[in-house]
């Protein structure tokens, strides 16, 4: 069985930046990943972040990534990418499956940085082909350069169906419209402006009821609902498209943490159920770290914030960084932190996080 | 569709072509990308039918994890489309329910 002080599992947004700061407080880190390049979702985010300097604002995902890399490249953070981890034992031992050979690696630190996945929404025909999740379509084109259709209705006017609905438009799709169930717009008022002038309508109070098509989407039955969500009869409404995306909120992936007996809450606007974690990201489990969306559904720049505080956390636990050098470090990524979750949009979530605190120490 | 041009990621860099065998007929793709954006461009909306209902799938996650995608590729069953790189010559078929292993677990010999 291999050993390492610190091993992190998911190169994404957190987990990259859990690994750097770790590894460069003196730690031996490993950074696990199932896919064959690391970078997670921050690769396809080809727009400009938000937030202020120091959260890298007005740089595109794509620059944020690359970067983080080369940072933890420098570091000596080794990579293990191809592998999946499929399981999270006693004594901090995951199981490890890589090609067609499975190995146990123990850790004195775990730190799970897992991420989310996009939630389905279920209608007549969401299982035809050409039904995906808004994110799907993103890494389709933005990654791999491939349109999934040419005409799309997007489903969900929050941030990500916004984002991907503009994408969309870059690489040379038309985008029938956006429908929304609530009465109000979810995402960045930039972004659905962009939409907008692009001449997209988004329609709010409105739920698609359904796909049809003889093996593929070919059209979208849409129409009003009121406040209930009771879709009005006489307003439906049929849109030939081939493409329906879902951009319906994301759940957090948190099997691992499941696995290993975490305490979880369930907090509706953070995504569902949640591992409990302290404000240095330790779960109940001592040793046992957490990050990203994985701890509730936020955005990269606090994924990163929030990677970077679990990583100094566990250098300092492992005795890396001492106290005093490990509480200023921590602060300062909290002061951080705090200002990411400001202002309208910012409350929610800020909310959904101190209620995950408060729970830390109910039984 | 390919995305060549850009106004963001600019000019694609496209890699090398290679040549997939799908249900018969070849395919072409790219050196380095998933098989299921290889098929997509191709014009391939169904990758594989339901067991039961024999219902057509397709791509729906890309990111390997929901395996509605999954196809027999080089004999081998239930193998996640969007996430496994193509590679020059590559047997791939439509997957029928739970589909079918060409090779024998025990020889490692091709069955039938």
């Amino acid at each position: 069985m291999g050993k390492v002080e610190v091993a992190v599992v998911g190169a994404g947004a957190a987990g990259i930046s859990a690994s750097i700061e770790a590894a460069r407080a003196g730690a031996k880190v490993v950074l696990i990943d199932e896919n064959e390049r690391p970078g997670g979702q921050l690769f396809k985010q080809i727009h400009k972040f938000f937030g202020s300097e120091a959260h890298r604002a007005g740089i595109r995902g794509i620059q944020i990534g690359t970067d983080l890399l080369e940072q933890a490249k420098e570091a000596g953070v080794q990579i293990r990418l191809n592998t999946v981890v499929y399981g999270l034992f006693a004594e901090k031992c995951l199981g490890l499956m890589c090609g067609d050979h499975t190995e146990e690696l123990q850790a004195d630190v775990i730190i799970l940085a897992t991420g989310a996945s996009e939630k389905p929404l279920a209608f007549p025909g969401w299982t035809l082909p050409g039904v995906m999740g808004a994110g799907a379509a993103q890494t389709l084109i933005n990654i791999h350069r491939t349109l999934p259709g040419g005409r799309v209705l997007m489903v969900g006017a929050g941030n990500v169906g916004l984002i991907v609905s503009y994408q969309l438009l870059q690489a040379g799709a038309e985008v029938v419209a956006i429908v929304e169930g609530l009465p109000t717009i979810g995402g960045y008022g930039v972004h659905a402006s962009k939409i907008r002038r692009a001449g997209v309508p988004i329609l709010l109070s409105h739920t698609v009821l359904g796909a049809e098509g003889h093996e593929s989407v070919e059209r979208a039955v849409i129409s009003r609902i009121d406040k209930n969500w009771v879709p009005l009869q006489g307003t439906e409404k049929t849109l030939e498209i081939d493409t329906l995306c879902l951009a319906v909120g994301l759940s957090p992936l948190a099997e691992l943490a499941w696995m290993a007996g975490c305490r979880f809450i369930h907090i509706s606007p953070m995504g569902g159920w949640i591992p409990v974690h302290d404000e240095n990201m330790q779960t109940t489990l001592p040793g046992i770290y957490v990050a990203g969306d994985l701890t509730g559904i936020e955005e990269a720049s606090t994924a990163m914030e929030e990677g970077r505080l679990a990583g100094l956390a566990a250098a300092e636990a492992l005795g890396c960084l001492s106290f005093e050098e490990g509480a200023m470090k921590k602060a300062e990524v909290r002061e951080r932190l705090e200002t990411l979750r400001i202002g309208s949009f910012g409350k929610g979530r800020s909310l959904g996080k101190k209620q995950i605190l408060e729970s830390r120490g109910t039984v | 569709m390919r995305v060549g041009d850009h106004p963001i990621l600019g000019k694609a860099e496209w890699g090398k072509k290679v040549t997939l065998m799908v249900d018969g007929h070849p395919v072409e793709a790219l050196e380095g990308e998933p098989i299921a954006t290889a098929l997509l461009a191709a014009g391939r909306r169904v990758f594989r039918y339901t067991t039961k209902l024999k219902e057509p799938r397709g791509v729906f996650c890309a990111l390997g994890r929901c395996t509605d995608c999954v196809m027999v590729v080089d004999g081998q069953p239930n193998v996640r489309t969007c996430v496994t790189p193509v590679r020059d010559g590559m047997v791939i078929e439509t997957q029928v329910g739970l589909g079918q292993w060409c090779y024998s677990k025990k020889t490692g010999e091709k069955k039938g």
